[in-house]
């Protein structure tokens, strides 16, 4: 049996190592793959895991992986960084806060860097969370960086989402005055071993008061990711909000909502890159010369190189 | 304006080398893995950093699940002739033989014969240039 996607079905982690990769940089392989595992993808609860840089997120996917473990679930894990904008290179390092999960096989952790996604979220990422779900992991966390504009991102890539924050950084509140706390389906207060703990738990809690709630307020959770405490029940937390989305229709709504984004975004991509193969370097260093020396202004010069991207496709 | 690429080309995103870096063993400090790991992202590619005291079994998981393109283990303490084969084995066991490998650290000449049998394409000692490293890498990473 040599077919990757077979392979995969009947549970080879090569494979679905094999067939990741070949998802992620979008090859024909990778797309044929995903269209054969799409239908059987649908049923994990993916759940996106955001915050600051630091803010304890590797360390609690960790944390979250091993109580569902001991719960008997298995669990896919894609842990996302950035990627360098000058070099395009990464160095992908969440792994070292995953150490005691490396030896489980019920346990699957894949590092995946941006790519120059210009949210910061990997542009391939849905379709990798899909190939995940097909493997049959019935959790796929999904680790990323927030930096604001791929928090709101995950939100649409993720069923849950799991927000972080720290204790005394402050930066929080101001992150969360700027709308971010509307993605949050919950809120954890991670090292809460730390001074000012309580603190941000009654600000935060002052917060949701004066947001104008439509229905539900994401719990707050105070964990410490690194002893384990307050972690099941964050996983009780991120549970019932799945049960809720089933209870209240909003599932089939968040599903639509999903699909929507990922068409939307793959056709986003598709576009860019026929607009990339359907102009030459030199091309594109003209109209580039043309605007920087302001012959041209860049809307026209957009509005012809979507033009020639239109002709390639036709 | 022309097209360049007729078929493939527009469907893919550049490929990137993948390279797991890791150390085995006992040692306590990893300044030399972590300016390597470092000298690579600066070359481009992507590398997967996984810490301190790695035993073969961990950094064969990892190489596995990562789907790596490049195995780089560093060593200080003298221990690579008993753990290097027993990492080999592992990425072996798991169907990882086509990896690229290298190591780097304190490894005298007289190792070198055994190692290269191993399968080790280079040896990085005190004092390598680490845009040599990052040369060999991207010239001997297998492709796709
Ligand atoms: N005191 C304390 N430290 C923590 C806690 N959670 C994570 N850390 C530490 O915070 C640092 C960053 O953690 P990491 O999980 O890598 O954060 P990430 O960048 O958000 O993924 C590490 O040194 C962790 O050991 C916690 O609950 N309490
Ligand atoms: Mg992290």
């Amino acid at each position: 049996m040599t077919d990757l996607v077979e392979r995969l079905l009947a549970g080879d982690r090569r494979a679905l190592s094999r067939v990741l990769t070949r998802v992620e940089n979008g090859t024909r392989e990778g797309r044929d793959d995903l269209r054969r595992l799409y239908p059987r993808s649908g049923r994990a609860h993916t759940v996106g895991v955001t915050g600051g840089a630091g803010s304890g997120k590797s360390s609690l996917t960790g944390a979250l992986a091993g109580e569902l473990r001991r719960r008997g679930q298995r669990v896919g894990v894609i842990a996302v960084d950035p990627s360098s904008p000058f070099t395009q290179g990464a160095i992908l390092g969440d792994r070292i806060r995953m150490q005691d999960l490396v030896l489980d096989e019920g346990v699957f952790v894949r590092s995946m860097a941006g790519r120059g996604a210009l949210g910061g979220l990997a542009p391939a990422i849905d379709d990798v969370v899909a190939v995940m779900d097909a493997f049959g992991f019935p959790y796929v966390f999904i680790e990323t960086v927030g930096a604001g504009q791929d928090e709101v991102e995950i939100a649409g890539t993720a069923l849950t989402t799991v927000l972080v924050n720290n204790p005394g950084t402050g930066d929080d509140i101001q992150a969360l005055k700027a709308g971010i706390i509307e993605i949050a389906d919950v809120l954890v207060v991670n090292k809460a071993d730390r001074p000012g703990a309580d603190v941000l738990v009654s600000q935060l809690r002052a917060l949701l008061a004066l947001a104008p709630g439509e229905g539900r307020d994401p719990p707050i959770l105070s964990t410490v990711a690194t002893t384990g405490e307050g972690v099941p029940a964050l996983v009780d937390a991120i549970d019932e909000h799945r049960a809720h989305l089933e209870r209240t229709g909003a599932l089939g709504r968040q599903r639509r909502r999903e699909a929507r984004h990922q068409v939307l975004s793959t056709a986003q991509r598709i576009l860019l890159e026929r607009i990339r193969a359907g102009t030459s370097e030199e091309a594109l260093a003209e109209l580039v010369a043309q605007v920087a020396g302001r012959s041209l202004d860049p809307h026209t010069a957009a509005e012809r190189l979507v033009g020639a991207g239109r002709a390639d496709a036709g | 304006m022309t097209a360049t690429h007729e078929t493939s080309g527009a469907e893919e995103t550049a490929r990137k080398i993948r390279v797991l870096i890791a150390k085995p063993g006992l040692d306590g400090h990893d300044r030399g893995a972590k300016i390597v790991a470092r000298a690579l992202r600066d070359g481009g590619c992507e590398v997967i950093y996984t810490g301190i005291r790695q035993t073969p079994q961990m950094i064969a998981e990892a190489a596995l699940q990562e789907d790596v393109d490049v195995v780089g283990l560093s060593i200080l303490s003298g221990a690579h002739l008993e753990l290097f084969p027993r990492i080999v084995e592992e990425l072996t066991s798991r169907g990882l033989d086509d990896v690229l490998l290298f190591c780097g650290g304190i490894i005298p000449e007289e190792d070198t014969q055994a190692l290269e049998g191993l399968g080790f394409s280079a040896i990085f000692r005190p004092g390598t240039n680490t845009g040599d490293i990052v040369s060999f890498v991207r010239d001997n990473a297998p492709a796709g």
